[in-house]
């Protein structure tokens, strides 16, 4: 008698499903309820960024960056505007540094929260979410405040941020710091010691730390195999260096690690928020360099050359020496970087665009192979994937 | 008006001692509406349970819930019935019509019936039945035919993923649940539920029997495929599970049979455990309370534990959920049953010797 073929069950996970986190489509050869292969398909979200970057001005290119991951927007456009001032040689103004570093680390805190949270969802508690969601739109808020958009606020522009803090806005930030530790522990009590969370979390996939450099890990995913790398400290931009924080490592590489270094990145990034406020330095937030930075309004009432130079930087933009350089900084999911060719003109000649999100979706099937189908859930929620920067 | 209460009186005693309440159509008219004055109270329930559970839930996660329709939104279960009801019943391509329309009915059909033993006071039962406990086992067993039978005639993967996992599941908790309720039985002696609710005049079973109310009760939880044994409509893992290809009237049917089977276990914990319709203490402002409300107030506890697990945990991995089930609850309760017959044997209390 000839052996049986049995074929695989193959499922069709997404794109449209409510683990997904997006528009994921994840082909899973199961058998019965264990995983075999998991390929990810990707595209489904790809609008062509990179291309579209290099027929803008650098200027409009910048908004681009809030879209790439619109759950952490603003961190996104950093190493663009970074690139832009390394090509152009431009020193920016020490309080748009600090302002940021505050707005980096608002932004990491915003992402965490929703991903710790999505993942607890992921897991079957639904309850963090809500809570969570209410800390995040007060962050929002703070985005508004400063930019008048909630989230694609296209706040850091190259030469500085477009606008000084309103008034008043620092206290409040700082009023938020004191009372949104209490939250980290509200979402601790449910998830870190509950047992059903450490059964769904702990051992599920596992990376070491060798393998998780192989597999060009970044960010909480690499530190929660043990590795305490962070760009923020490893060759820290902006003052990063003049701030003391710490780096939460994990031991294990699994799900549960992930988890617990962002909750402890929260707490870092409160601190670090908080000495941003102590020391927040007076001055311009951006470079008076008015082929590119905009002049102020008044100045164009009355100067003739003030008007000039904002109608060239607004419809010519500025030119960018020639030159290429690869800026990457620390995002809440791991390293973004901007390799950016400047052949002189108002435009990128290329800007492509090295996002964490992608390097750590193309791990699914080495991290799902073996597990159950419900620890590749957990395992996507703890990736921390947003399709905008996957596909871009 | 002397003469019109006499008038009155006199209508009242006719239509009492009617000679067609003694006919076979007067006797099925009396079982009508007997079996109308359980199932009606029951849909309401169920239908305010669901806006319980959207309040209570909201209230712990720091929202409001639905506040809209009606009086802090009191009308919302209505209209959640309105919009379902109106709404298009999709027959997939693949499926096997008549079982996929049949499988809701079962559903709710046998989440109904069991109500029938349900005793809610002193006497106050459709059907005293004598093997009334086993009536009850065997129709929440049953339930899971109607998800076997969704899952398999929707002819798609998820819903087939999830009726295996239910049906598994389902079976599995059976088992442990089946040596609790023979703990209480032989603690008690009968098989019939007011005999088994009047055994527990002097002290609740829950009080000497305490691990094994709580067996019985996270059993429930998995009988009724609730969080955090919700893996049959794991929302982030197989979406909705066994009803995922079901709209409209189907899908609230199944909705109205899953909720009206919670109610359902939660009248089984109280008669079982917690006293059924009798007051914690036989003493006076107690015991002016009615037996009915007693027995209400103890299944609104209940389901506020269902609700609240809901919003506390998260869900298990399947093979977590079979080994707690198979290697922890199993072993237990065969062991406490044994321990009680033991006791009981060796104290001479066996009842009915």
């Amino acid at each position: 008698m000839a052996e049986a073929q049995i074929k695989p069950l193959t499922l069709n996970f997404g794109p449209q499903h409510p683990a997904a986190h997006g528009v994921l489509r994840l082909v899973l050869e199961m058998d019965g309820e264990v995983i075999e292969r998991a390929d990810p398909h990707i595209g489904l979200l790809h609008r062509g960024t990179e291309k579209l970057i290099e027929y803008k001005t650098y200027l409009q290119a910048v908004p681009y960056f809030d879209r790439l991951d619109y759950t952490a927007p603003m961190v996104q456009v950093h190493p663009f505007v970074l690139a832009i001032e390394k090509l152009m040689g431009i020193a920016v103004p020490k309080r748009a540094q600090y302002i940021r570093v505050l707005y980096s680390e608002i932004t990491r805190l915003m992402n965490h929260i929703l991903n710790v949270t999505a993942f607890a969802i992921d897991v079957g508690a639904m309850t963090p979410l809500l809570w969570g969601f209410e800390q995040r739109e007060k962050l929002l808020e703070f985005y508004e405040r400063v930019s008048g958009a909630r989230m694609h606020a296209a706040y850091f522009r190259p030469g500085g941020v477009h606008q000084d803090l309103p008034a008043g806005l620092l206290e409040d930030i700082g009023r938020f710091c004191k009372s949104f530790p209490k939250v980290i522990d509200d979402i601790e009590t449910l998830l870190t010691d509950n047992r059903i969370f450490r059964q769904r979390t702990v051992d599920i996939g596992v990376v070491g730390a060798e393998e998780a450099f192989d597999l060009g890990f970044s960010g909480p995913m690499l530190r929660a195999s043990g590795v305490a790398w962070d760009l923020r400290r490893a060759q820290s931009y902006e003052c990063y260096d003049e701030l003391d924080f710490q780096i939460p490592v994990g031991k294990n590489g699994d799900c549960f690690d992930r988890y617990m270094v962002r909750m402890a990145e929260m707490r870092q990034s409160v601190k670090i928020i908080e000495q941003c406020i102590e020391r927040m330095p007076e001055g311009p937030v951006l470079v008076p360099n008015h082929k590119v930075t905009p002049p102020k309004r008044g100045e164009m009432k009355r100067s003739m050359e003030a008007l000039i130079q904002h109608f060239k930087l607004y419809t010519e933009g500025f030119h960018v020496p020639p030159g290429e350089t690869y800026t990457a900084i620390e995002a809440p999911k791991g390293e973004i970087g901007v390799y950016l060719v400047s052949d002189g003109t108002n435009r990128p000649y290329r800007c492509k665009i090295r996002t964490p999100a992608f390097v750590h979706l193309s791990a699914m099937d080495r991290l799902c192979r073996g597990h159950m189908l419900a620890d590749s859930v957990a395992i996507m929620g703890a990736l921390d994937i947003v399709f905008g920067e996957v596909d871009r | 008006m002397a003469s019109f209460v006499d008038w009155i009186v006199g209508w009242v005693d006719w239509f009492v001692t009617w000679t067609f309440w003694d006919s076979y159509t007067g006797q099925g008219t009396i079982i009508v509406a007997q079996v109308l004055a359980v199932l009606a109270p029951l849909l309401l329930a169920v239908a305010y349970l669901t806006y319980a559970e959207r309040k209570v839930i909201g209230a712990m996660q720091l929202r409001k819930g639905p506040n809209v329709v009606g009086w802090f939104g009191l009308l919302q279960p209505i209209a959640d019935a309105a919009k379902l009801l109106f709404k298009e019943t999709i027959l997939p391509a693949g499926a096997n019509r008549v079982i996929f329309v049949a499988a809701p009915m079962v559903t709710f059909i046998l989440a109904m019936i069991g109500w029938a033993v349900i005793p809610f006071g002193e006497g106050l039962v459709l059907s005293d039945l004598n093997v009334g406990i086993l009536y009850l086992f065997a129709i929440s067993s049953l339930g899971v035919y109607g998800v076997i039978m969704s899952g398999w005639a929707s002819n798609s993967k998820y819903p087939f993923l999830g009726a295996l996992r239910s049906a598994a599941q389902m079976v599995s908790y059976e088992v442990s649940m089946g040596f609790v309720i023979i703990t209480v039985l032989i603690c008690v002696g009968s098989l019939n539920l007011t005999d088994i609710v009047m055994a527990q005049k002097t002290v609740w079973f829950c009080v000497p029997l305490l691990p094994m109310f709580v067996i019985f009760f996270i059993s429930t939880l998995a009988e009724t495929n609730r969080s955090p044994f919700d893996l049959p409509e794991g929302e982030s893992e197989i979406v909705a599970g066994f009803f995922l290809e079901y709209s409209s009237m189907t899908f609230a049917l199944f909705f109205l049979g899953e909720y009206a089977s919670m109610l359902l276990m939660g009248a089984m914990t109280s008669i079982l455990f917690l006293g059924g319709w009798l007051p914690p203490i036989d003493i006076a402002p107690f015991n002016w309370i009615p037996g009915p409300i007693w027995f209400f107030g103890k299944i609104a506890a209940c389901m506020f534990v269902f609700l609240w697990v809901r919003a506390t945990f998260p869900r298990y991995r399947y093979d977590q959920l079979m080994r707690l089930g198979w290697k922890v609850f199993l072993p237990f309760s065969l062991l406490w049953v044994v321990l009680t017959a033991g006791f009981l044997f060796a104290f001479d209390l066996v009842p009915n010797r």
